[in-house]
């Protein structure tokens, strides 16, 4: 019988999630491997909107506002580290983010979430301004009527995700990390002191695995004793022609890419799995951004498309290794481009030394256990 | 009974039995068949005159004034005439960039069009997809220099405005449509410098054994006097291996290998052509399913006899669904109507058993000879997977093929994330003009079939639309609350209505 | 590059970068644009080299120009009016505008 193709550890997923772990595992020197899908699978790699983002994200759960917050703060060092083993520069810019409200109440509830977070955090997290009509308009001289205020935090910021993704994937190789594409994995079984990772591509044998393939972790994770709740969440996402720059800052539904293309979103779908765009959210899409930014009636959308989001039952992240299964762990979460800086300088250093640190235990799967038997 | 022509979108029924995009000879027949049984019909299509590409500018164009065209273009004004002369809506000027299959009521099919500046949402029980083909983009080093264009847009140019290239002109590829053009361009007066012919020797015994059907094809006699026609007139070099465009800011010369020899040669104009290929962006955008025809050379939607394709409601016919040229493109036009009304109850099966039979019987005439002209005229592959690093791939986001082969050595699976990685099919034109070039080079790199290697999924819209136009359209309650995560508000629903 | 060997049976007039162009009523406005001795029609967005039709049936969109104002569109799919202002265009779109339009 051939030896199997073996690994100190394989990251089953390539997409932002998995590849800034396998990065990580391979810079603190182990076999690392990765298995990936296939080109149509769902990826929601290439379905993101390459936000690092702070502003209003955990609210009643403190420790994910301050995960958050920490791992923006890391982007500059993690960008920096990623050019150096790439050569790919991801663009990153941190100089703030606004939230637009078009009518009173969204601003009321925008305003209502900060400060609760904030409240939450004993003021830990990202510093936010509230803002009125003029003073918005004061700041954004291109921003319509129709904009009755908006939250400005400084901490936010954005990167160009597709060249992040493509910098992963050079890093990895520039690490010597055995990347294999169309290795769609079926079934994991443990074995001694290891796992055997086994599809259509054959069996490779892993000493340790971490699990990273976004919707599917939740078929994974239950044949190493993990748990990964998910629930269904569709993004949809209009993207213009090049544009000269207009909006240097950046926000969740305008940014303008650095190569000029302006990304408008988003939306969420929660009873749907048809992965087709639907025109009538295109429609409140586009209407709400000509109402925001009116200078980009005339834009042409070149391109739409639409993403499945890896949202865990309670929207925040799950890491984890197998109790039952010691050396099996688990990333999944939905802020694959923000939280990029924390997999590959935080989390890939900890499961590479055999152990996730206490910090990480809100984040356990074991939390779905506690809600469900309650 | 005449036909109807949409000037702007308030002219627009809500809803269709059929709508048919393209007006090509395929769209035509399909649209006429269909009225003809009472059908409620809407043709919508970007040129501004019915015709498509082959019979472009044939309603306007005069026998005695544009008499280079060859006989075969007037055939198109007898469908034209039908066409007119039939009960049908016509949006010319039109833009289709969205199909939905089943999203409107009562599973009708959704349909996103802009006319006139303006976008509207139509239904239709039915669609065919007749959006006809484009050529083979023609990837080599200089393609890009103004001064180069296909041979087909020389082709549009002398149908549109009598126009023919000026100073010396070569043409350089492969494939019936060069020398059609030739011999066109001759009779209109040009004069040829060189025709620069890159098809595949070895390809003439890969031929061969669909020789006989070529014999009894109807292309026969017509192919063979336009080639010896050409041959008179112009220089030909024939076993061309390697083509650069030579220039700055225009196109001046053209330098190619053959007979292992290098040499140039000056040039105003060139004229690049090597095969013509179906356009699936609205197809597959649609969902319908993709597969690829390996005589041709091209993926095309996967269809039945009929024009069916993997989406109900959904056909396709003519070039759109694979190679077959204008005539076989009618006839399948008219099949598809058929079928479709068929399907919708509009027509009985029984009538139309022995009418499809027929017009089965004619399509097989025109199919004869096809397999022999898609295997002589295969591009070579140093054409399909440009060798050179600095060549153009995809002209939009300038990606060029060293960069595109350095990033499959990554070991990405497939077309798309390759797109991800490089923006390579990102921009305006939807990866139309890089997409085979895209799916060859990852299959030569790979040595494996580009069937395997699969090609760009696409969204809505397939072409760009403004955003105001988008803007404009209606928005029901759940895909608000999927952008606000809130119901309409009243004070919302006050400044929906300020703004309308 | 195309040089007519049919006069315009019905001729329009419109300026093209401030020049002044004859073309036919009924042609596309990238064919008459060629048809008038124009090479380059725009400088592309990523590279600023020299851009020309290429296909001129709607699936290149190489011949964006500027048409009365509104930018990238497609010239080969517009028919000429009298009167109609073309420009060629230079690198990405410009936004501009006021937020109270």
């Amino acid at each position: 019988m051939p030896l199997l193709d073996d690994c100190d550890i394989a990251v089953v997923g390539g997409g932002l999630v998995g590849a800034a772990l396998a990065w990580g595992l391979a810079r603190t020197g182990l076999k690392t491997m990765v298995l990936d899908g296939g080109d149509l699978d769902p990826r929601a790699s290439r379905a993101n909107f390459a936000l690092v983002w702070v502003q209003g994200k955990g609210l009643h759960a403190p420790h994910y506002a301050l995960w958050s917050k920490a791992s923006a703060e890391r982007w500059p060092a993690f960008a920096a580290a990623l050019a150096a083993d790439s050569g790919i520069d991801v663009a990153l810019s941190q100089r703030g983010a606004f939230s637009f409200a078009l009518s009173q109440g969204e601003l009321d509830m925008l305003a209502a979430e900060l400060e609760t977070i904030a409240a939450e955090t004993n003021g830990a997290a990202a510093p936010y301004e509230i803002l009125t009509a003029e003073e918005t308009r004061r700041r954004l001289p291109l921003v319509g009527q129709d904009v009755v205020g908006a939250a400005y935090s400084p901490a936010d910021g954005h990167v160009n995700s597709l060249r992040l993704f493509h910098a992963l994937h050079t890093a990895m190789r520039h690490r010597g990390v055995d990347y294999r594409a169309c290795h769609a994995v079926e079934r994991i079984e443990p074995v001694d002191a290891g796992f055997r990772l086994a599809g259509a591509f054959g069996t490779i044998f892993a000493r340790r695995i971490v699990l990273a393939a976004g919707i599917d972790n939740q078929r994974l994770a239950a044949m190493v004793g993990l748990h990964a709740p998910l629930k269904h969440s569709k993004g949809q996402i209009l993207v213009t022609e090049k544009c000269r720059p207009l909006f240097e800052y950046t926000s969740a539904t305008i940014r303008q890419a650095d190569e000029g293309g302006v990304m408008i979103g988003d939306s969420e779908e929660t009873h749907t799995t048809a992965i087709a765009t639907n025109q009538e959210i295109s429609a409140v899409l586009a209407n709400r951004a000509v109402r925001v930014f009116p200078c980009l009636a005339e834009v042409n959308v070149v391109r739409s498309w639409a993403g499945f989001r890896v949202k865990t039952r309670d929207g925040l992240p799950i890491y984890a290794q197998s109790a039952s299964h010691p050396g099996a762990f688990i990333a999944v979460c939905h802020s694959g481009v923000t939280l990029a800086a924390n997999h590959a300088l935080v989390v890939a250093p900890q499961i590479a030394s055999g152990a996730l640190s206490s910090d990480l235990a809100p984040f356990h799967s074991g939390r779905f256990h506690v809600s469900e038997n309650s | 009974m005449s036909m109807r022509r949409i000037t702007d979108t308030g002219a627009l029924a809500l809803h269709y039995d059929l709508v048919v995009v393209g007006a090509g000879p395929a769209g035509l027949s399909a649209a006429i068949e269909a009225a003809a049984a009472g059908a409620s019909v809407l043709v919508a299509d970007e040129n501004l005159a019915p015709g498509g590409q082959i019979y472009r500018a044939v309603t306007r164009n005069a026998p005695e004034r544009q008499d280079f065209l060859g006989k075969d273009y007037w055939k198109g004004r007898a469908i034209a005439e039908a066409f007119s002369a039939s009960l049908i809506d016509y949006a010319a000027a039109t833009t289709v960039w969205s199909l939905d299959a089943a999203a409107a009521e009562g599973g009708s099919a959704s349909l996103g069009l802009t006319l006139g500046g303006e976008a509207r949402m139509i239904s239709a029980r039915a669609v065919i997809l007749a959006t006809g083909a484009m050529e083979r983009p023609m990837p080599i080093p200089g393609w890009t220099l103004p001064g180069v264009v296909s041979a087909g847009a020389a082709q549009i140019a002398l149908k549109s405005v009598s126009g023919i290239p000026g100073g010396r002109i070569v043409l350089a590829g492969c494939g019936p449509l060069l020398y059609l053009l030739a011999d066109q361009l001759l009779r209109a007066g040009a004069e040829i410098a060189a025709l620069l012919d890159t098809a595949d020797r070895k390809q003439r015994l890969a031929a061969l054994r669909h020789l006989p059907g070529f014999l009894l094809s109807p292309y026969l006699l017509k192919g063979l006097s336009l080639l010896f026609g050409v041959r008179r007139q112009v220089k030909i070099v024939s076993g061309v291996r390697e083509l650069a465009i030579t220039g700055t800011r225009h196109a001046d010369g053209v330098r190619f290998r053959a007979g292992g020899r290098e040499a140039t040669i000056a040039a105003d104009c060139v004229l690049l052509h090597h095969g013509i290929i179906p356009g699936i962006n609205l197809a597959s955008a649609a969902g319908c399913a993709i597969e690829w025809n390996d005589a041709q050379r091209a993926f095309q939607p996967r269809t039945d006899k009929h024009g069916r394709t993997s989406v109900a409601g959904v056909l396709s016919v003519g070039d759109g669904a694979g190679i077959g040229g204008a005539e076989h493109a009618a006839v399948s036009g008219r099949i598809a109507a058929l079928a479709s009304l068929t399907d919708l109850g509009l027509l009985p099966p029984s009538g139309t058993a022995s009418r499809l039979a027929e017009l089965e019987r004619q399509r097989q005439v025109y199919r004869r000879g096809r397999a022999f002209l898609d295997a002589l005229y295969r591009p070579a592959r140093q054409f399909l997977a440009p060798s050179d690093p600095d060549t153009m791939v995809c002209r939009c986001e300038e990606v060029r093929a060293g960069t595109l082969r350095q990033v499959i050595a990554l070991g990405v699976p497939g077309p798309n994330q390759l797109k991800t990685f490089l923006r390579c099919g990102m921009g305006p034109c939807q990866g139309r003009m890089c997409a085979s070039t895209v799916t060859e080079i990852m299959a030569a790199e790979r040595g494996i079939s580009p069937a395997e290697i699969g090609t760009y999924r696409l969204r809505a819209p397939v072409k760009p639309l403004r955003l105001a136009e988008l803007a404009a359209l209606p928005q029901g309650p759940a895909a608000v609350f999927a952008v606000t995560g809130r119901a309409l508000e009243h004070d919302s629903i006050e400044e929906e209505g300020k703004n309308q | 590059m195309f040089l007519r060997i049919r006069e315009p049976v019905e001729a329009v007039t419109f300026s093209f970068d401030g020049r002044s162009v004859t073309a036919a009523r009924g042609d596309t406005l990238a064919a008459a644009l060629l048809a008038a001795g124009v090479e380059t029609f725009r400088d592309s967005v990523v590279g600023g080299e020299p851009r020309a039709p290429y296909c001129l049936m709607g699936i290149c969109y190489e011949c964006l120009v500027t048409i009365d104002g509104i930018q990238n569109r497609q010239s080969c799919l517009v028919e000429v009016h009298e009167g109609m202002v073309v420009n060629s265009q230079h690198g990405a779109r410009l936004v501009t505008g006021r937020a109270d339009r």
